[in-house]
């Protein structure tokens, strides 16, 4: 694997995010979002306390939305006007070109992120919260966008729409949350075993990203993460594979 | 090492469909090879083989001696590409464009500045270096997928279709752009525009339904041709009928042809060979006075129409 090739590949992705308003557009959306939800679905200002856990909480909700939208581009976009045809004629092996692109849309969705400083700079100045317990949550909230741009990174090579890549990408977020929600499990606790409850449970970004966010940095959780990350990119390369000449 | 470009018993199916049945040619430094048929013959899935976009479904395609299926990674590092309809990053500038495939190109520093420049004054785009990608015209955007092509300078160009959509001027520029780099490189060309055989290639190869039906040199792709070596004369003051009738009597000639609105005649040879010398003695020698009389080469359309359409078989000619 050629390092300097995904660094390439990674580079001009990410400029390619901001050659267009989208970039700027979806920053705005996000902090939006972000923003509204911890101070009127998460009571950050009722609760009294000096943490930020209201905002970590939603993060979850606002991928599930705002993911799709960065990842939908990745591969239906080159399969669309024919550059892929460019990118795999070049000498970049199939997992360079899928590594970087991950990376690109990674780093600005961490970017993003990052630009919720504020939140941290309040939060310090009006108490004394554990910024160890953020810093976790920080790092939980960027590993499970990883997680979902994976998916969506995967799901973009299977069309040429974006739309539909989209909706997809969102459809199997949603299946990827929702399997750990208690509403979800109490539906299958009535009848099924309970490995197999506890298998499901094991499967959603929401239990393993609610423990990062409240400052548990378990092993189990990262590599869970690290493996879906891992696991969706390889399917990605395999799909990009199988599709790239249709 | 001279065989740059190998390929053998190539074939692409998909399902039902064979796009590609069967092809084998090679191509040498220092070779033009046109490569011509109608749409859907198989040229660019051809291309896309050798350029190691996709898999064929049997035979091997080595380019520089590396086999595009174990080592596609040094296939495509020693070839240039430019794919049918030379797709680019519609939101970046050709500058940038250029750079990044510099970059991949593992080119750096000075050399990737000096490639960049070099490859965008050969494609001539350094006017509009600047300006993203998707506002320029077709003929700018064949441009950048050119100059993307030859910016590392390759040992072998693949160029899909390299002048479609061009302008006359800028058909002539590529052309001959193409011909100053063709001495050193191993130079594949799709085409279904007949008039860049002569302006481009040294040897043609023409498939129809997946497979080579002809595979020689311009000159013997126009010998195909019934029109080649026949000669139109008009010769003045005439009584048509005595004259096509002194001709028909004469044992190297086949066939006479008015031409319309009694304009001359077109005189076809009994066996190929070249007869203007011979023709213009025996008329001269009656003392007719000739106004005009040329050889024709051959009708490349239609040589093309009978070997596309007509061939089961192969009709491969010697080289």
């Amino acid at each position: 694997m050629n390092m300097r090739n995904i660094w390439f590949i990674m580079k001009r992705e990410l400029s390619g995010y901001f050659a267009t308003p989208v970039a700027y557009v979806f920053i705005i959306i996000f902090l939006l979002l972000t923003g509204f939800s911890t101070f009127f679905v998460g009571n950050f200002f009722e609760r009294g306390e000096a943490d930020l856990y209201p905002f970590f909480s939603v993060h979850p909700w606002i991928y599930i939305l705002l993911i799709p939208a960065i990842s939908m581009r990745l591969w239906s976009e080159e399969r669309k006007n024919g550059s892929i045809e460019l990118l795999m004629t070049l000498p970049v092996s199939v997992f360079e070109a899928v590594l970087g692109k991950f990376l690109a849309a990674w780093a600005f969705t961490g970017l993003a992120l990052l630009l919720n400083f504020p939140l941290w700079i309040t939060v310090n100045y009006l108490g004394s919260p554990d910024n160890g317990v953020i810093f976790a949550g920080f790092l939980g909230s960027l590993l499970m966008a990883g997680g979902f741009l994976a998916i969506g990174a995967c799901i973009s090579a299977t069309t040429k729409n974006q739309v539909i890549a989209f909706v997809l990408s969102l459809i199997v977020s949603l299946i990827f949350v929702l399997s750990g929600y208690g509403i979800v499990l109490d539906f299958f606790s009535g009848w099924a075993p309970t490995p197999l409850i506890h298998a499901i449970s094991s499967f959603s970004f929401l239990t393993h990203f609610d423990a990062i966010s409240k400052g548990v940095i378990d092993i189990r959780d990262m590599l869970y993460f690290a493996s879906v990350i891992m696991v969706w990119l390889f399917a990605n390369a395999i799909v990009v594979n199988a599709r790239k000449a249709d | 090492m001279t065989l740059r470009i190998e390929i053998e018993d190539l074939a692409k199916h998909f399902g039902a469909i064979k796009a590609v049945d069967g092809v084998s040619f090679s191509v040498r430094k220092g070779e033009v090879l046109g490569f011509l048929g109608p749409n859907g013959a198989g040229k660019s899935t051809t291309m896309k083989m050798i350029t190691g976009f996709l898999a064929p479904t049997r035979g091997t395609v080595r380019v520089c001696g590396h086999d595009v299926l174990t080592d596609p990674i040094s296939v495509k590092a020693c070839l240039g590409y430019l794919p049918e309809g030379a797709p680019a990053y519609a939101d970046m500038t050709p500058d940038g464009f250029l750079r990044f495939i510099a970059d991949i190109r593992g080119l750096t520093g000075a050399d990737k500045k000096r490639a960049v420049a070099s490859a965008a004054d050969r494609a001539q785009i350094t006017t509009v270096m600047f300006q993203p990608i998707e506002t320029l015209s077709k003929g700018y955007k064949r441009r950048v997928g050119l100059a993307q092509a030859i910016l590392h300078n390759p040992p072998v160009l693949i160029l899909d279709e390299p002048t479609d959509g061009l302008d006359p001027n800028q058909k002539y520029e590529v052309r001959t752009l193409i011909n100053e780099m063709a001495h050193d490189k191993a130079i594949i060309i799709s085409t279904h525009i007949l008039e860049e055989v002569h302006a481009l290639c040294t040897r043609n190869v023409v498939i129809a339904n997946g497979q080579v039906q002809f595979d020689g040199t311009p000159s013997q792709l126009e010998a195909m041709s019934d029109y080649h070596n026949a000669v139109c004369v008009s010769v003045a003051n005439i009584d048509g009928n005595a004259f096509t009738a002194f001709l028909n009597g004469l044992d190297f000639i086949a066939k006479v042809e008015t031409l319309s609105a009694n304009r001359g005649f077109r005189v076809f040879p009994s066996n190929g060979r070249q007869i203007t010398l011979e023709l213009a003695q025996v008329i001269r020698g009656n003392g007719w006075e000739i106004d005009s009389l040329y050889a024709e080469n051959g009708r490349l359309d239609e040589v093309f129409r009978t070997i596309t359409m007509g061939a089961t078989g192969s009709l491969r000619s010697s080289i």
